[in-house]
């Protein structure tokens, strides 16, 4: 079968637009997630240096800042891997699904 | 010297976040060190190793798809190792271990700003890329756009971005060199360029992607060895090292909050978007994706980086706070005249390199000198292709010869455009010597993601984007970020020396007025546009969109 005759096909399938819709909802939901766990951290350090640090315990010398700090590092390496899981098994799944029925 | 008074004083005295961010990202002027044989040896021993890979990699490389892409042919797993060891340069190492040494907490505020790029890239461009473009970015803008202005557009883009990242990496390189070798300035700008030019000159990107692959693996490697020693001299107990760090260190407690790196809020977003938004407008990064076969393994390319660079960022900031525990108590064995006010022999980016001597030894110590060197080159490589590609496939084969070349001449101006790259590099490396260059990679991040990324993400996501809407916003986005960042203070009053306080752009980073208004033209011009041209673009939208959520027709692509 012809690729433009595939292309057409994908196109003229309500699955494919749904799919598309859904997936980048979804890449979007995740973005802005990043957007304000980053830029929210970056505000406290702006307008809130105190609350930062601020002692995790009484006596302790590790300031509340640092585990926030190394939270955004891993929470941004965590995110990622989350993305990229779904989208390697699910979605590709979903997406060469699509493509299949094209093919016919 | 110059340097350790930079970063440690450099927190207070300059205005702004970004100032001080661009100055932890550069390696200032250095003092000439004693000539260090053994990491001399070391570094010669990495790059025998690399070239002998070059030569492998040569027999390799035959077509332009070879040179450019290694022929699409490289894993995810590999190639996020590459990535890693593009975007981990000397700078970030020595100068966020630097930053931690002398000021605690504001090195991670820092480190965290490079992270927060890459799950962008992931969610809105990788596998997008993979399925549209072939060599260069320009190839998915390229995909239903008038190829003449928008490949002009972009390889403009992609050489400004690449010619100041360029610049700051040679400059840093010479003064690595004083202060790890104990050689001349003009010796490692040479070696550089030269090293570099037999790289992707014989290996193309397949030597490339090699070279960088080593350098990630020994830079992980060295950092992870340092990191581990410190945290056993602490019984891996965090609490016990940042408070032997607060009693040793003359800032005291002030080390564990932040400190002056942002006062001023609308910087503070400003930084942020240009490094968040900038990661994902840079050339050298985003060819390669152009390098692995499929989307799956440019969604795996990217995952893998970004677990490496975030861990890496963590193990700096141990390596920062080992470098307090460990250095200032001998001060005699590391500090100027051994008075700690003086600051550290070398400056403050020597923290990391002083504690390799302290937990492994000289051997060590030349083997972190050598990989910190082997850096530059890793990242100057890869800089060099993807402007020879902007060149040769954008402006030459697509805009010149409207795609009617053979592969094997597209690969002979791809090779003369990488000897001039490289000779060009060493002579402004040279020219730039004394200069301040701390602004230079801020400013690449500010015009990768005022110019290249709007056009890129329109172009992608938007149906009614047109060539002119593209090119007007990023044409926009490109002036804007640059003059912006000539009349901010960074440059205009350190760089430049006019008088304190006479910068008409107050604030450190453009990329908040910039990326807005490369936004808002694009969408307003491609609004108003409605000639035949553009109602064509629009027609390919759907075409495109299926190619570039499902990879149908991409098969092409990578060659294969």
């Amino acid at each position: 079968m012809k690729e433009e005759d595939i292309v057409e096909r994908i196109q003229k399938n309500p699955k494919f637009m749904q799919f598309v819709r859904m997936r980048n909802n979804y890449s979007i939901v995740l973005s802005i997630m990043m957007m304000v766990v980053y830029f929210g951290y970056i505000l406290l350090v702006a307008f809130n240096k105190q609350f930062l640090a601020t002692k995790i315990s009484a006596g302790a010398v590790t300031s509340i800042g640092i585990p926030l700090g190394v939270g955004v590092l891993v929470f941004t390496i965590v995110i990622t891997a989350i993305y990229v899981r779904r989208a390697n098994n699910e979605f590709d799944a979903t997406k060469d699904e699509i493509v299949r029925e094209a093919s016919k | 010297m110059i340097k350790a008074k930079h970063i440690l004083g450099g927190a207070a005295a300059l205005l702004a976040a970004g100032a001080v961010l661009a100055a932890g990202a550069d390696l200032g002027q250095a003092q000439k060190q004693a000539t260090n044989w053994t990491a001399i040896v070391m570094f010669a021993m990495f790059v025998g190793i690399t070239l002998w890979i070059t030569k492998w990699a040569a027999g390799k490389t035959k077509t332009a798809a070879d040179f450019y892409t290694a022929g699409g042919g490289i894993t995810g797993f590999q190639n996020g190792l590459a990535i890693a060891g593009d975007y981990m340069s000397a700078a970030s190492f020595l100068g966020i271990s630097g930053l931690v040494f002398g000021s605690g907490f504001d090195g991670l505020i820092f480190s965290i700003g490079w992270l927060v790029g890459w799950p962008v890239i992931t969610f809105l461009m990788a596998e997008r890329l993979r399925n549209l473009g072939k060599f260069t970015f320009a190839d998915v803008a390229g995909y239903r756009f008038d190829p003449g202005p928008i490949r002009t557009f972009a390889a403009c883009g992609s050489l400004v971005v690449v010619a100041f990242y360029l610049i700051a990496q040679m400059v840093g390189a010479g003064q690595l060199i004083k202060l790890l070798f104990g050689l001349d300035y003009i010796v490692a700008v040479c070696l550089v360029g030269c090293i570099m030019m037999v790289y992707v000159l014989f290996g193309g990107m397949t030597a490339t992607t090699w070279v960088q692959i080593i350098k990630a693996v020994m830079l992980l490697t060295g950092a992870t060895f340092m990191a581990f020693a410190v945290m056993l001299q602490f019984g891996f107990s965090p609490e016990a090292m940042f408070s032997k760090a607060v009693e040793v260190h003359s800032k005291k407690d002030a080390i564990m909050g932040p400190g002056a790196l942002i006062n001023d809020p609308v910087s503070a977003i400003s930084v942020g978007m240009a490094l968040m938004f900038g990661t994902a407008g840079l050339p050298h990064i985003l060819m390669r994706f152009f390098t692995v076969p499929s989307a799956k393994e440019a969604r795996k390319s990217v995952g893998w980086a970004t677990t490496w660079i975030g861990y890496f960022y963590i193990l700096t900031f141990i390596i920062g706070f080992g470098a307090i525990t460990n250095l200032i108590p001998n001060p005699a064995d590391y500090f100027v005249n051994g008075e700690i006010a003086k600051g550290l022999n070398g400056g403050g980016n020597m923290a990391a390199v002083h504690l390799s001597k302290a937990v492994g030894g000289d051997l060590f110590m030349g083997f972190i000198s050598a990989v910190a060197f082997a850096t530059i080159l890793a990242v100057v490589a890869g800089l060099t292709l993807s402007g020879a590609s902007a060149v040769s496939h954008d402006l030459y084969a697509s805009v010149w010869r409207h795609g009617n070349v053979d592969s094997a001449t597209e690969l002979r101006v791809s090779k003369i455009t990488t000897v001039c790259l490289g000779i060009f590099a060493v002579l402004l490396g040279i020219v730039f010597e004394k200069e301040n260059v701390a602004f230079m990679v801020m400013l690449a991040f500010a015009v990768a993601c005022s110019a290249n990324f709007p056009v890129l993400f329109m172009s992608v996501l938007w149906k009614d984007c047109t060539t002119k809407g593209a090119v007007a916003g990023g044409t926009v986005g490109l002036i804007s970020s640059v003059a912006l960042t000539i009349m901010s203070p960074a440059v205009w009053e350190v760089s430049l020396g006019h008088a304190k306080g006479s910068a008409m752009f107050p604030y450190a980073s453009p990329a908040i007025f910039s990326m807005t208004a490369a936004f808002v033209v694009i969408y307003l011009v491609s609004k108003m546009d409605n000639s035949a041209q553009a109602k064509k673009e629009r027609a390919l939208f759907p075409a495109q969109l299926i190619r570039s959520e499902t990879g149908v027709g991409a098969s092409g692509a990578s060659g294969h």
